[in-house]
């Protein structure tokens, strides 16, 4: 056990911290409105934009993360008209890559978790708002939406923590984010456990205050009060 | 389409021994995730406190931890650490161990965390009379368990257990970075000496996608078969 290099590569993976939780809020933030968008889609009637709905939720399911990153981090710049347009500045970026990579994904999982939520409120709430002439938008945003949130907050804390884990992917197309300057340590030093210890502390600790946060909230909106 | 060619001018079939390549990590990490599951069930369902820490802080740490910091870890200490072990036997050689074996295990370790919460919630679900008739007819401890209680949970487990092994199956694209030719690795190397990246990863993409919707089939017939009595 070497104590000295676990001393002097806290503060080096603290720093990297900040770039996990950079990409990790970017990435949760859009990929909410993006899965309420494809969930609201998924309910909608119309079978083509349902199936549409659909197929993106299972194709960003259904493949690694790593794949979607490398297809739009070095599979989008092969398109030369790409390369013309104002979305270059984007792409051109690993970064903005990285967070559109992880925002479509997490707003694939995001649309099923809000989904269900929507699906498992009783008709009788809907029907007991409509008797009183509310009207179907206001059904929708004041009665609708805050008991899909409290219903899809247990599953929507574990996307969270999957999500958090998966930022560490960022370090594949040269990010140096937490992972990454773990790994860069380990390959210059061959000290794997110490690293893993001091970086692996600092996610269990990530996921430690995730976990709470989520118990607290979903404690406060109860239905039981 | 000349690119997926089988032979010398296409990729076609080294994406084929590639894709075998990925079904074969996939199918021994999920089985080191049951042996590993084994193990760490009985702890976490333990009258003893100490033992339940031990199965909740292997639980905790590998969830909490994200999977390519394990394969980090296995892919630089893993032969370290045998050859610290070799060395106590007096074995001072280098030792090398190949990607395939460092994967699996990673990968299983992993898979075995995940594993070891779906049994645990499958075995807490069955019903308490169970286990209470079972022993008033007088059925050993062994068959108690897999005579009784393994069938009912198998039932229980399996829709579960279909999310770990998709959670495996793309879990192993992340072992590419140690350099084993699966599905991610090989498509990395086409898309390399191609430059056509665009359409070997969306490729890759797309047999993931065939994996998963095909496993998705075989499970859902085994679970048709495992609860037949329901």
């Amino acid at each position: 056990m070497d104590l000295d290099l676990m001393i002097t590569s806290f503060p080096k993976l603290l720093g990297a911290t900040v770039v996990t939780l950079k990409l990790l809020s970017a990435s949760l933030f859009f990929g909410l409105f993006i899965g309420l968008f494809f969930a609201i889609l998924r309910l909608n009637k119309n079978i083509f934009i349902n199936k549409f709905a659909y197929g993106y939720s299972y194709i960003f399911r259904g493949t690694p993360l790593l794949v979607q990153i490398f297809i739009i981090y070095f599979g989008l710049g092969q398109i030369e008209y790409l390369r013309t347009t104002f979305l270059w500045v984007v792409l051109k970026e690993p970064y903005w890559c990285a967070i559109i990579a992880f925002t479509l994904n997490t707003g694939a999982y995001t649309s099923e978790i809000l989904r269900s939520a929507f699906q498992t409120i009783k008709p009788g709430i809907i029907e007991a708002g409509k008797s009183l002439g509310i009207s179907n938008k206001i059904i929708f945003y004041k009665i609708q939406i805050p008991i899909a949130i409290r219903q899809s907050l247990p599953a929507y804390g574990n996307e969270i923590i999957l999500m958090m884990k998966g930022t560490s992917l960022a370090s594949t197309v040269t990010l140096m984010d937490l992972t990454g300057v773990a790994k860069y340590i380990i390959s210059t030093t061959f000290k794997p456990i110490e690293v893993f210890i001091v970086a692996g502390g600092i996610y269990l600790f990530m996921t430690f205050i995730i976990h709470n946060v989520i118990k607290y909230l979903e404690k406060k909106y109860s239905f039981q009060q | 389409m000349e690119l997926l060619a089988f032979g010398k001018t296409g990729w076609g079939d080294e994406l084929f021994y590639a894709t075998l390549m990925t079904i074969a990590v996939s199918i021994t990490a999920m089985l080191v995730g049951f042996f590993f599951a084994l193990i760490f069930t009985p702890l976490k369902l333990s009258k003893y406190k100490t033992l339940n820490l031990v199965g909740n802080f292997y639980t905790t740490v590998i969830r909490g931890v994200p999977e390519l910091l394990v394969i980090y870890l296995f892919f630089f200490g893993g032969s370290g650490a045998i050859m610290y072990v070799a060395s106590i036997f007096g074995y001072y050689e280098y030792i090398e161990i190949n990607a395939f074996i460092t994967g699996s295990m990673a990968i299983g370790i992993i898979s075995g965390a995940y594993s070891t919460e779906v049994f645990r919630g499958a075995i807490q679900s069955i019903d308490k009379g169970q286990f209470e008739a079972a022993k008033v007819l007088g059925i050993n401890k062994f068959g108690q368990f897999y005579k009784i209680i393994l069938p009912q949970m198998l039932r229980l487990a399996i829709p579960n257990l279909s999310n770990v092994w998709q959670i495996t199956l793309k879990d192993t694209s992340l072992i590419s970075v140690t350099g084993l030719v699966e599905i991610m690795r090989q498509s990395y190397i086409a898309a390399g000496s191609t430059r056509d990246p665009l359409f070997f990863y969306s490729f890759a993409a797309v047999l993931y996608l065939l994996l998963t919707y095909v496993s998705m089939k075989l499970i859902n017939k085994l679970e048709v078969r495992y609860s037949k009595g329901y």
